[in-house]
């Protein structure tokens, strides 16, 4: 092959690259403001979800807390009405999901008992695993106080009814919210 | 229109449409069919790159040496789906965390490079402009459809509108990966019986 062909060859690929690079440069710029938007609104909508009444932005008072054996990063976010702490959710996961690592947010009354969640990311079995977030699953946790009942699906000897055919999800979702609380009691007996 | 633009446009179609008939891009078309609205969603979005690579590697075919044209049209390509990527992430997220990996994965669908080399890479932009609809929407309408067979078996509804009562027993299989080849085999087997293919 001849020197001035090579040398063609390469400068196409380079001019080819070098343009491409500009412009997936400019057209992130222009994006990244409303990618993080999008992000942070769908973060605050499924906190809205499992929090009661709140008139201050939890997602901007978030703060990080961990589990007491320091392992695993929480979110935490307060939600306030007239100034005071009235609920809180908690961003925490499971790795024990069907499909492995399954994330939800977990709200909680200011006493620490439960009052909803919602699985932000998972890979359950569709219509099997996904019904854990359905509300025949979901609606006993509202009111459900760790302190005082076995927080563990039946199966193992606790109070929670696992969904049918579901068991290993359901007793994902039981040890993510578990996660959150251990890290929350961590939290507020290290202050 | 004269009659060859009118034959390129319409030629994704039906007679060689991508999915039904090339068979390609099969990848995406398996994966993210499990309901109606995903697979328009992953249409449009192929829609959009095969216009923009089609018309741009058009544009540029004189100027690529022969021996890299391949590298040149797969960076070219790959700039593409990463704007769409970036614009979907920031504009339509809903959709975009639906589809996923898929979306990234566009770059190496048959679809895009098999057009940029049969077809764009051999004629000018305004032809290869409207081959590209042509598949594009070829491939939309497969996906489309493949996503509806799948969404009313598996999930009893279509484009979100349940039409069963909740807890009702559907065939979860056919949202399930076996049943997406399931689907798609029904659906060629339809296809090729219309076209009067033995």
């Amino acid at each position: 092959m001849d020197k001035a062909k090579f040398f063609k060859m390469a400068l196409t690929l380079v001019t080819i690259a070098i343009l491409s690079a500009f412009v997936l440069a400019w057209v992130n710029g222009l994006t990244k403001e409303p990618i993080q938007k999008a992000k942070d609104a769908r973060e605050l909508q499924a906190i809205a979800e499992v929090v009661g009444e709140f008139d201050n932005n939890p997602f901007a008072e978030k703060m990080t807390i961990y589990t007491p054996d320091k392992k695993a990063k929480l979110t935490f976010y307060p939600a306030r009405k007239n100034g005071k702490i009235t609920s809180f959710a908690v961003k925490t996961f499971s790795n024990n999901g069907f499909g492995g690592r399954l994330e939800l947010i977990a709200g909680f009354y200011i006493n620490g008992a439960v009052k909803n969640f919602k699985v932000t990311d998972h890979k359950e079995t569709p219509g099997l695993g996904t019904k854990v977030s359905e509300d025949a699953f979901r609606s006993q946790f509202d009111g459900f106080n760790p302190k005082r009942r076995i927080f563990k699906v039946r199966q193992d000897g606790g109070e929670i009814d696992a969904v049918t055919a579901a068991t290993i999800s359901s007793r994902a979702v039981v040890d993510a919210i578990q996660r959150a609380i251990d890290a929350y009691n961590h939290f507020k007996t290290g202050k | 229109m004269d009659k060859t633009s009118l034959e390129n446009l319409t030629r994704g179609l039906i007679r060689e449409n991508p999915t039904f008939v090339m068979l390609l891009g099969m990848c995406p078309t398996l994966g993210v069919t499990t309901s109606a609205a995903n697979g328009l969603g992953m249409g449009l979005a192929t829609l959009f790159v095969l216009m923009l690579s089609n018309m741009a590697i058009s544009l540029v075919k004189n100027l690529i040496p022969d021996m890299v044209r391949i590298p040149s049209f797969i960076v070219i390509i790959a700039a593409f789906v990463t704007v769409v990527d970036m614009l979907m992430a920031a504009y339509l997220p809903g959709l975009h965390a639906a589809l996923g990996i898929f979306i990234p994965l566009i770059v190496v669908n048959c679809i895009i490079l098999g057009r940029a080399e049969a077809f764009a890479s051999k004629h000018n932009v305004w032809q290869s402009l409207l081959d590209a609809v042509g598949m594009g929407v070829g491939f939309s309408c497969a996906l489309t459809l493949l996503g509806s067979v799948r969404e009313i078996l598996g999930s009893g509804s279509l484009f979100g509108h349940s039409f069963v009562g909740e807890g009702a027993d559907t065939m979860l299989l056919f949202i399930m990966p076996p049943g997406a080849f399931l689907a798609l085999a029904g659906l060629i087997i339809t296809v090729n019986r219309l076209r009067g293919v033995k």
